[in-house]
């Protein structure tokens, strides 16, 4: 039982499955693929022909793309369908019409054919290949139909190559097919398509009516076909196989090989990556391509280096996982990574393996083999088709013009010989021994060795045992010796010199890659420590904005959403980044969480290439990046770095929103327990109205023949002042919660504090009862700058307050003054006054003054609520104890400016008779 | 004079709270009003175009629409007067609702004595302006009496000497008594159109005025205060 438990990795690897499963079989539409050997083959028709029978079903079927290449029949099926707009596009004069993916997913309809999915899009379009617009329909959940050929496949694409003759530059990744959902193959005989082009049938373009002809060759047709058929059949082996497992159509491949291909920049690996893909396909193993980087591929010529750019693409293109490893043996990275990776299998190139060392007995296919141990090793011999890997003009540019700084090299390994050979003559002036003549040359050797590189190390070797020949050993300046005891000094002395050499050398290229390897943690640690320390959006966009700048000589930007929109968060008069429709693209990386921009191959046409800042959460912004030439950039180890910075920066900012969340979490539970307290406390408050308004109305529903009218009465006038009390508490509560919401809009304006007073003591008339209210404002008509709303309900709870904590038939005095802009209001009592140490307490949530006298009823928000108008206004409230005893509460409202002119007299033209 | 006014009068309610449709039903009933209930916007707008009532309580926090959008639709083909209920902190809603063209408000919750009033003087109010009863030319309430006609104002019997803005403001709340009426609204009709956001002044005025005609202005019984919204005077006591 025990041996039958899943490893952790596997079940990750379930639940990854079922991850993507589960989402994948939500949204993504399906594509069904109409597959031919040739053009002619009848694709488009059968496409049409299926869309026409949808459509009769009541299926939603639109034309996204349709090349009738002017074809009757196939214009016939045409008709009825619905059309996409066609997006006209002027190129160089010309006007291309291409498939509008925008209105496409505008539409959305339910399934959209869209024809030629090798075709290659005008420049300046979303995406530079068609299946990628496909791609992104698929995403958006609408279904695709649409056609291809076996030539457009990019596995088969160097096989065509051969078969045909006809290298076919537009081909769509093996991967796209992986994923369709359905395979359809459309097949005629061979002679019947040889007949059809002989009618006339197939459209042949004029220009290419010759590559044409070679093509539509008899056996070269059959082989195709048979090409053609093979893969179909691939894939129903694989739809049967999934179908056994009981799997989703988009599942990934049984993951029970996994294979792994060495990526060269010799101009044969293109093919070796292809013969591995169709290994792979062949033997359903998810395929691996690495790349091991170490100095000598630093030094590689421009050409090699975009040849290894170009490899690693098409790996991805076909689908492969692609990696990029530092390190010094190849052939010990490479063993480690296909041990990490459980590879089965690993497919090597054979004329790649060109001995790096002089003295290095082991080809790099003989080590592997030899320290392989339970992994296959294949040996393909890779065919140069640099033909068919596509050059791409804005891949990296390696022009290293050192030339003069090589030729001063050669000149110092001369210098230094000629050195040596000044200082073995001396010593062959003082007389010393030979074997002292040949260590003045070794050194030199090795003084050459440590200066300059290995092929100076290696001429310097060869010269020394030259001049050691010429100038020191009998018969003097000729290169022979009678001596033949000196050919053993002069084999010696070469593999001395040379070991030296290879020694110091390989010395060197491990500190060079010891160096980049510091730099680069080096920078990344910094930027690490320094975002970690940095709280903010802005803080971090721009120390990471800096330190990528610095590093990488370009312009960066980072984007961060903002109401739903990326916008850069510094720097936003940048040229690039004001741009609509570079921030399009941005927001395309940003949505898909891809690279795209300058560089990459979707929407290439962009000034700036912008990388989506991606954590664990998912993207967070997005960088661009901008410079002259974005070539080294997409060197691998520039890239890995770059992306390391930007998933550095991704996580910091993650950081910062969960610290934010964090904040906004610990707030909301302070305010819950505010709100549960403020629950608990009013509860109470609100249930002895309730109990009085109850117990009131039954006892004169029950009651009411025994009740006589003034007791009938009575109890009416208290359920009626009940209710008031209710009301006011409820207001009081309404008015809290806004309040502590921060949601209050207070509307300022002058209002006489003798109306302020007027409609509060108003709404209080039940509760002043017989209470005498002294008002004494100086000037009489003291105005005051506030929200009249919140201030009425202010000094309803302050007389409130006072009418309840003081004893009945005292009175309540209110004085008003101005100070300066300054508007003072006092309410005193004549009440126990309030408790010394109370004095800030009593404007807190919930509290209730210690002495209220018997009647205890009424709520503890009242002052609190006072409290929190006051500050909403920039006022103050404060509480103390008149001399004469009695809580005196003072309130303070500043204004902005002097209260307006209230001069009666403006005014003179009087009506009416006698002045009172 | 409340029985000849309720005669028969139709009075509409849109209100969805069952309850405060019940004690309506009961209280207006009781004074002689027939009533017709709805709780929609919808079912209110049916009700009010099958039979045309004398007047309509209408609930501001209604569940299918905004009754301000009522009030506007009403005002298109009638002048049948409007009495709105809200809740007490929707000072916005109820300014809103009557420069829409309702006539009054009510403020939740509100006793029977206060509605009652309130649809009395907004009847009266809409037979005067339909011509139907000559406008009382004097006013009482206390020991105030205000004679239109001969712009003159009384306390007890001794002359109330008023400038002329103090009085049209002073009339102009006399001839609408009972009813309220918004700074704007008041603002506009006194100191000209353009004056309407320094509605201070018309607050000094009407403190000058509390001055001059009430017993205590610190607790007026004249001039009430409808805090946000406007003013209202009492009701004529003759």
């Amino acid at each position: 039982m025990q041996d039958d438990r899943p490893t952790p990795e596997q079940m990750l690897a379930r639940l990854q499955t079922e991850g993507d499963d589960a989402s994948a079989v939500k949204r993504r539409g399906k594509l069904k693929i109409f597959f031919g050997y040739a053009a002619g083959v009848g694709k488009t028709y059968a496409m049409l022909q299926e869309a026409q029978r949808l459509k009769a079903e009541g299926h939603d079927v639109v034309v996204g793309y349709v090349e009738p290449h002017g074809r009757a029949e196939t214009e016939a099926l045409l008709d009825g369908l619905e059309r996409v707009p066609l997006r006209q596009v002027n190129h160089r004069g010309a006007t291309l019409n291409e498939f509008n993916l925008d209105a496409a997913l505008t539409r959305r309809p339910e399934i959209v054919l869209v024809d030629e999915l090798a075709h290659t899009n005008a420049p300046q379009s979303v995406h530079s290949k068609r299946w990628q617009d496909v791609e992104e329909l698929l995403q958006a959940g609408i279904n695709v139909y649409s056609t291809c050929n076996v030539q457009h496949v990019e596995s088969l694409n160097d096989v065509v190559a051969k078969i045909s003759g006809v290298v076919v530059r537009e081909t769509v990744p093996d991967d796209v097919f992986r994923r369709a959902d359905e395979l359809s193959i459309v097949d005629i005989a061979p002679d019947e398509l040889l007949a059809r082009l002989r009618e006339g049938k197939v459209y042949v373009p004029a220009q290419a009516a010759r590559a044409l002809e070679r093509f539509f060759r008899h056996e070269n047709l059959f082989a195709l076909r048979e090409l053609a058929l093979r893969r179909v059949t691939e894939r129903v082996h694989v739809d049967v196989e999934t179908a056994r497992h009981g799997r989703g159509a988009n599942d990934v491949w049984p993951t029970g090989e996994t294979l792994l291909v060495c990526v060269e920049p010799s101009p044969s690996s293109a093919s070796v990556i292809r013969a591995a893909k169709r290994l792979a396909n062949a033997i359903q193993a998810e395929l691996v391509a690495v790349h091991i980087e170490n100095a000598s591929t630093q030094k590689l010529s421009s050409e090699s280096r975009n040849r290894l750019l170009n490899h690693l693409r098409l790996a991805e293109r076909l689908g492969a996982e692609t990696v990029t490893l530092a390190g010094d043996d190849l052939v010990e990275e490479t063993l480690a990574l296909a041990r990490r990776k459980n590879v089965t299998k690993i497919v090597i190139g054979k004329s790649e393996a060109t001995h790096r060392w002089f003295f290095q007995r082991l080809s790099i296919t003989d080590r592997l083999i030899q320290d392989s141990g339970e992994i296959d090793i294949y040996v393909i011999r890779g065919k140069a088709d640099g033909d068919s890997v596509e050059s791409d003009s804005s891949a990296a540019h390696f022009a290293t013009p050192f030339n003069a700084a090589r030729s001063f090299e050669w000149v110092g390994t001369l210098g230094i010989l000629g050195l040596a050979t000044g200082l073995a003559s001396l010593l062959d002036w003082l007389n010393t021994s030979e074997a002292n003549i040949v260590m003045a040359f070794l050194l030199g050797v090795v003084c050459v060795a440590l200066k300059y590189r290995r092929w100076h190390a290696v001429v310097a070797s060869v010269g020394a045992v030259l001049l050691f020949d010429i100038f020191f050993t009998t018969p003097y300046y000729k290169v022979v010796v009678d001596d033949a005891q000196y050919l053993v000094t002069f084999v010696v002395m070469m593999f001395v010199g040379l070991i030296v050499t290879a020694l110091t050398s390989r010395l060197r290229e491990t500190l060079w890659q010891t160096q980049r390897n510091t730099r680069q943690t080096e920078a990344l640690y910094q930027l690490g420590r320094k975002l970690s320390g940095i709280n903010g959006q802005q803080f971090l966009a721009s120390e990471a904005e800096r330190a990528i700048s610095e590093l990488f000589q370009v312009q960066a930007i980072v984007l961060l959403p903002e109401d739903g929109m990326l916008r850069p968060v510094l720097h936003r008069g940048a040229s690039f980044a004001a741009n609509p429709s570079e921030l399009a693209v941005a927001r395309w990386a940003f949505v898909h969480e891809k690279i795209a921009g300058r560089g990459t191959e979707t929407l290439t046409a962009s000034q700036a290439t912008y990388l989506p800042l991606l954590s664990p959460a998912g993207a967070m912004g997005v960088l661009a990046v901008q410079a002259e030439d974005v070539g080294p950039l997409f060197i691998p180890e520039s890239r890995r770095v770059l992306e390391a910075y930007a998933s550095q920066l991704a996580l910091a900012l993650e950081r910062d929103r969960l610290a934010i969340e964090g904040q906004a979490a610990t707030s909301s539970i302070e305010r819950e327990q505010l709100r549960s307290t403020l629950l608990a406390s009013v509860s109470h408050d609100l249930r002895t109205p309730l109990a009085v308004i109850s117990g009131a109305s039954s006892s004169i529903l029950h009651a009411n023949s025994k009740l006589d009218t003034a007791t009938q009465r009575e109890l009416l006038e208290t359920i009626h002042e009940e209710s008031d009390r209710l009301s006011r508490l409820v207001e009081n509560l309404l008015r809290l919660t806004q309040l502590s919401s921060g949601r209050v809009e207070i509307i300022k304006e002058w209002f006489p504090v003798e109306e302020l007073l007027g409609s509060a003591l108003g709404r209080l008339e039940h509760s002043l009862g017989s209470r005498g209210v002294k008002v004494e404002l100086v000037p009489s008509m003291l105005m005051a700058q506030c929200d009249s709303v919140l201030m009425e309900q202010v000094l309803i709870n302050l007389l409130e307050n006072a009418c309840r904590y003081s004893p009945v038939g005292t009175a309540i005095e209110i004085r008003g003054h101005q100070q300066g802009k300054r508007t003072i209001l006092e309410i005193a009592d004549h009440g126990p006054g309030i408790l010394k140490g109370d004095e800030e307490r009593v404007f807190e949530k919930f509290q209730r003054g210690e002495q209220s006298i018997a009647d205890s009823r009424g709520v503890g928000l009242g002052l609190a609520i006072c409290k929190a108008v006051m500050d909403v206004h920039g006022g103050r409230i404060t509480v103390s104890n008149a001399e004469a005893g009695g809580a005196v509460f003072r309130l303070e409202l500043a204004a902005d400016e002097m209260p307006p002119t209230t001069d009666e007299n403006t005014e003179n033209e009087h009506i009416g008779g006698i002045q009172s | 004079m409340t029985d000849n006014l309720a005669e028969r009068r139709l009075i509409a309610v849109i209100e969805d709270e069952a309850p405060i449709r019940k004690f309506l039903r009961a209280s207006l009933g009781a004074e002689g009003y027939r009533v017709a209930e709805a709780d929609t916007v919808q079912s209110g707008l049916r009700m009010i175009t099958q039979e045309p009532p004398d007047l309509i309580v209408l609930d501001l926090g209604l569940p299918d629409g905004d009754g301000r959008a009522l009030i506007v639709e009403i005002r298109g083909w009638s002048t049948v007067p409007i009495i709105v209920v809200s809740a007490h902190d929707q000072e916005r809603e109820k300014i809103a609702a009557l420069d829409a063209g309702a006539d009054d408000y009510l403020t939740k919750p509100f006793g029977v004595g206060e509605l009652l009033a309130r649809l009395r003087v907004a009847i009266r109010h809409h037979n005067n302006t339909t011509g139907l009863e000559s406008l009382s030319q004097t006013y009482r309430h206390g020991p105030v009496r205000i004679e239109l006609g001969s712009r003159r104002v009384f306390l007890d019997q001794d002359d109330v000497r008023l400038t002329k803005k103090e009085f049209d403001l002073l009339a102009l709340l006399a001839r609408n008594a009972g009813r309220v009426m918004t700074h704007r609204h008041l603002l506009k009709e006194i100191w000209g159109p353009q004056s309407t956001h320094e509605s201070h002044y018309l607050r000094v005025f009407v403190a000058n005025l509390r001055k001059k005609l009430e017993a205590e202005p610190a607790r007026p019984k004249l001039i009430i205060t409808e805090q946000g919204v406007g003013y209202r005077l009492a009701e004529s006591e003759v």
